[in-house]
């Protein structure tokens, strides 16, 4: 750890301001309080669910030009056979899967009987993840 | 045995919300906790330094710090276990209360969102009624049992990053304490209670994240008890019964 | 010295009542905010069931989509591929259509929250921003499924 860093909400502390990037006179935590699985678990549900929600009224107006007859939608599938849509396409079906994954974690959580934080699922949902989104690629980039 | 250096780095918050970082020179011993890094500093270096502590053996809660950036309890932290070679040490007060002085931090807003959960047990029993007769062994008892444990130390409301983002949520320890009392059968508030943790600044806002659990020096699991309101106070509003208390306001 | 902020909540159902002396004195700041959140605490109860519920129910819809996605993209996607299968479907048009509303009331809840803590947004704007990011998905949602089923030309 570098004593000269001073790491909350990401800004440096100098001589004068708060300790590190207070918020309304308090310290905040930074990233040594966080890294830890339930806090992973916890930002890869988040990050992967915006990134669903930001493709999701992509992925419906896509799927909307079909009004416009089959040549239309083929238009825009043709995009999809780009290298950054391939590797765009394989971030979603992971997001997909992982946000699904960990939501069932959280699901056993709330509903099932308390056993933990269930950490050993964060990992196994992640590799799980990978493990899936690679298999959808493989079978549409064959 | 051995040590990297034979002088602790210790970085140490000195002001209050405006203020700066002091560096000292302490020396490094053998089954060293950073209570005595801090109590050497106040005592031989530094007499003007403010901090906590009373019981120093891990009963009291008062030595709540941020130690490199974790909250721990001073007292029950060993240097060896989290200074490494390069003997570095950072003192900072505890996250989210308002900064006293040094690593003082008020923990006044902390107590008070006890109350706003109703924390505070509601009996109507007298002392000319029968002592009540509670099975131990009642899953009820157990789930309160688990977290009757709780000394107000701010670890786990230190810890936790909706306090940071939502400054009106509660917290893991005043719901923790309210799902003590709405598994006390002897309790009357009911309702009331559940109306009082649930919503946004309740149970709801919590996210899972587990750093209050992972990190309560008594080994209390407030994100157990905070999944048991979540599914009480479902219950509650599919029953009509959290309006009620509301005053029938959706 | 900068003022600490003032991070304790006033008033609540119950809450100011069950004081006695020693109550913190502060001024009525907070007691707005609190209020309302506690009118507010059965809808956020029924916000977290309704998050739930449409989760569980979404497991089972996105396990046949990943499925059915994985089957039917050997080779590359194309339009005549997809509306081959969807076209005049009955069964797809009522599973999409399904889905599609389970993704939006989930999707609009969940972002209410981010909005809430991530962005400088009151708790009744996030939550409009949310709603109104459901009614999108919804909208576009169902008109895709509308797309894909029964309308528009060859």
């Amino acid at each position: 750890m570098s004593a000269d860093e001073l790491r909350n909400d990401g800004s440096q502390a100098h001589g004068g301001p708060q300790a590190g990037g207070a918020r309304g006179g308090m310290r905040v935590n930074d990233r040594r309080a966080r890294t830890h699985r339930g806090w992973l678990a916890f930002a890869v549900h988040r990050v992967s669910g915006l990134l669903l929600a930001v493709f999701l009224p992509v992925h419906f107006w896509t799927l909307g030009l079909a009004l416009r007859g089959e040549a239309a939608l083929d238009g825009a599938l043709r995009w999809y056979e780009t290298p950054i849509f391939k590797i765009g396409e394989w971030l979603l079906v992971f997001s997909l899967a992982v946000h699904m994954l960990g939501g069932i974690r959280l699901l056993l959580i709330e509903f099932a009987p308390w056993r933990g934080m269930r950490l050993a699922w964060v990992g196994a949902a992640c590799a799980a993840s990978l493990a899936l989104s690679l298999v959808f690629i493989a079978h549409a980039w064959s | 045995m051995a040590h990297g250096t034979e002088q602790l780095r210790v970085r140490v918050w000195r002001g209050a919300a405006e203020g700066r970082w002091q560096d000292f020179d302490v020396p490094r011993r053998d089954n060293q906790t950073v209570l005595d890094v801090a109590t050497h500093i106040q005592r031989r270096l530094d007499p003007t330094l403010s901090y906590r502590y009373a019981c120093r053996v891990g009963m009291c809660g008062s030595c709540a710090m941020t130690v490199n950036g974790v909250a721990r309890w001073t007292c029950r932290t060993h240097v060896s276990r989290v200074c490494g070679g390069d003997g570095r040490l950072e003192l900072a007060p505890l996250a989210n209360l308002p900064v006293v002085k040094d690593l003082v931090v008020d923990m006044a807003g902390f107590f008070d969102k006890w109350r706003d959960a109703l924390g505070r047990f509601q009996g109507d029993a007298g002392r000319h009624e029968p002592v009540a007769r509670v099975k131990p062994d009642s899953p009820a008892r157990r789930a309160a049992d688990a977290g009757v444990e709780c000394i107000g130390c701010g670890v786990c409301y230190a810890s936790c990053d909706v306090v940071s983002w939502r400054p009106e949520f509660l917290g893991p320890a005043a719901l923790n304490r309210a799902w003590t009392l709405v598994n006390d059968e002897r309790d009357r508030a009911g309702a009331a209670r559940l109306a009082a943790v649930a919503g946004d600044a309740g149970c709801h806002a919590c996210h899972t994240q587990g750093s209050c659990t992972l990190r309560c020096p008594k080994q209390i699991e407030p994100t157990a008890g905070i999944a048991g309101l979540k599914r009480m106070a479902a219950r509650a509003a599919l029953r009509g019964e959290l309006d009620e208390v509301d005053g029938g306001r959706p | 010295m900068m003022p600490a902020r003032d991070t304790r909540p006033q008033g609540g159902p119950g809450g100011a009542a069950q004081d006695g002396p020693g109550r913190s004195a502060q001024g009525g700041g907070h007691a707005g905010l609190r209020a309302a959140d506690a009118r507010s605490a059965a809808a956020a109860a029924r916000r977290w069931y309704v998050q739930r519920l449409t989760a569980m129910a979404m497991a089972l819809f996105v396990a046949v989509h990943l499925g059915v996605m994985i089957w039917a993209m050997r080779g590359g996607l194309s339009a005549a591929e997809i509306l081959g299968r969807t076209r005049e479907s009955v069964g797809w048009a009522l599973f999409y259509g399904v889905f599609v509303l389970l993704a939006a009331l989930h999707a609009g809840i969940g972002l209410r929250a981010v909005l809430a803590e991530w962005t400088p947004l009151p708790a009744r704007g996030a939550g409009l921003a949310g709603d109104a990011f459901a009614a999108l998905l919804l909208v576009l949602g169902w008109r895709a499924v509308w797309a894909v089923t029964w309308a528009g030309a060859a």
